[in-house]
């Protein structure tokens, strides 16, 4: 293997690497900062001018805290648990094309750690796994409140992982390659937001529930099961469930704006060429990501969450159907188009 | 019947219409809602950089006061001690020796005067009860501590000193009682 290739694809990793992970702790402040502007308070703002280094502050009282396991619980899938969570939140970011490619020391740098040409189905797979840390947590907790989270996990994961899938098939239709760079190179035009809003609308709902975020935090409603899947877990394990759902929230967001904002593409991009671009490029998508962030936070703030049939009745009765309607619709149209009838 | 307050709703269960299913709609409005609290002023009062005001009739920690020429008005009539719910004053009486007229305006005073913050409860009732105007509320806070043995106030806390009078004016100006 060219060693080069090596060097660049580690520096890569390794910058996505810290990249996730610090916009995944400052994502904890921004939640904190937005909550507060919302409820007219001013939010955490005593560690560095304007509570900047909260993040910092919170990481080490993590590490700090006693690291607890309980008598009962299954202490190697009790420890396993926290890492699978994180593992799989981390790794999903692989096959996510960053920007166009870039010219450095006389190579072309494509930033994207690995193109494989089956990536949107990687990144279902891994989502999927997702769930498995939240069960096995649960699961070896040995604490009924734990358990029911973890049910409740999995019970909704199966059931947006449907709709969601479905609404992904539609894109896939659309541009005919499940390869995400593909998918990104074709919206340099249009993005697909414009011809699928309805699958944007419904892919949106699932992310939301298959990151557990409100309305649909039911894994670990406080207000019925304290803590949820995480009700046994504490110091660093806890922050690392907790940063694991906020990776996941970074990652998520860059996959709805690689399916339907564009990704990387930004209007009047032909004005531009070589590094320009590229910086442009990320920056621009750089930008997508957080106003997805930013509205995911802010549904959060606004709306009380979903009682357990109503999400049900959501996921299998009204996502579902909406979502095969409107595949139908668009591979009837795409058949149409091509003149199939 | 008449409704007393403009406050009623009346309550209806019709059926929700094809729009107000959608959810969508009203999860938009809320969204705004909440954008706008956003841009709002915010509520928080930044504690140790900033105190919140005192309303001008706040009860806080006691003051026994002087008069112009720096006697303590107390006569130790025990009033206070009798008007207080909560029993938390207590005091004993002493006859003014000759030459002590400079600190005592009358015949008698307080040799001790004590008040129990943790049993008092702010009513004011004592400054209702005083007929010589010496106790007063006011708008300082009784400090807190974590061992309880520091909290029934002597004279040593309670009498204002003759250098640092403490302004009492703001209840003064509240139309219950008249300036000395």
């Amino acid at each position: 293997m060219d060693t080069a290739l090596l060097i660049e694809k580690s520096i890569l990793v390794l910058l996505l690497f810290l990249v996730s992970l610090g916009a995944a702790a400052y994502m904890t402040y921004f939640e904190r900062k937005l909550a507060a502007w919302i409820q007219d308070r001013v939010g955490p703002d005593r560690a560095g001018p304007f509570g900047i280094l909260q993040p910092i502050a919170d990481g080490v009282k993590m590490f700090l805290k006693e690291d607890f396991i309980p008598a009962k619980a299954d202490k190697w899938l009790f420890i396993i648990g926290p890492g699978i969570a994180m593992f799989t939140a981390l790794i999903t970011s692989a096959v996510i094309p960053w920007g166009p490619k870039l010219h450095l020391f006389g190579r072309d740098i494509t930033l994207q750690v690995a193109d494989i040409n089956i990536g949107i189905l990687y990144v279902f797979g891994v989502i999927s796994i997702g769930v498995y840390g939240i069960m096995i947590g649960g699961w070896a907790s040995n604490n009924k409140y734990s358990l029911y989270g973890a049910i409740r996990a999995s019970s909704q994961m199966i059931s947006y992982e449907l709709a969601m899938g479905v609404s992904a098939i539609t894109i896939v239709l659309l541009s005919g390659s499940l390869s995400l760079n593909d998918i990104v190179a074709q919206q340099s035009g249009v993005w697909n937001i414009v011809y699928q809003p309805v699958a944007f609308l419904i892919f949106f709902i699932c992310a939301l529930a298959e990151l557990n975020r409100a309305p649909f935090d039911l894994p670990e409603c406080e207000s019925e099961l304290v803590g949820g899947y995480h009700t046994e877990y504490s110091s660093m394990k806890l922050g690392l469930y907790l940063f694991a759902e906020y990776t996941s929230m970074f990652v998520s967001s860059a996959i709805m704006s690689i399916l339907f904002f564009g990704g990387y593409n930004f209007p009047g991009m032909s004005h531009f060429s070589g590094n320009t671009l590229a910086i442009l490029g990320i920056a621009a998508f750089a930008i997508k990501i957080f106003l997805f962030i930013f509205v995911i936070m802010w549904i959060r703030w606004t709306i009380p969450r979903f009682r357990f049939d109503q999400l049900m009745h959501l996921g299998w009765k009204s996502l579902l159907p909406l979502s095969l309607i409107n595949l139908l619709v668009t591979g009837l149209v795409i058949a149409f188009k091509n003149g199939w009838f | 019947m008449e409704s007393l307050t403009n406050r009623k709703k009346v309550v209806s269960d019709k059926p929700m219409t094809l729009w107000e299913k959608a959810y969508l709609p009203a999860i938009i409005s809320g969204m705004i809602t909440t954008m706008r609290h956003m841009f709002r002023k915010r509520k928080t009062i930044k504690y140790p950089e900033e105190t919140r005001e005192f309303a001008p009739i706040y009860r806080g920690q006691h003051v026994l006061k002087r008069d112009e020429q720096g006697r303590e008005n107390c006569t130790a009539c025990g009033l206070c001690a009798v008007a207080c719910p909560a029993e938390a004053i207590t005091m004993t009486s002493a006859e003014r020796q000759r030459g002590e007229e400079h600190l005592y305006r009358e015949e008698k005073y307080a040799a001790t005067y004590e008040i129990n913050m943790l049993r008092c409860i702010f009513c004011g009732l004592c400054e209702e009860a005083c007929p010589k105007e010496a106790i007063f509320l006011t708008d300082r806070l009784v400090p807190t501590y974590f061992e309880r043995d520091n909290f029934t106030y002597g004279k040593d806390k309670l009498v204002e000193t003759l250098d640092e009078r403490i302004d009492i004016t703001k209840r003064q100006h509240t139309g219950k009682r008249t300036q000395l």
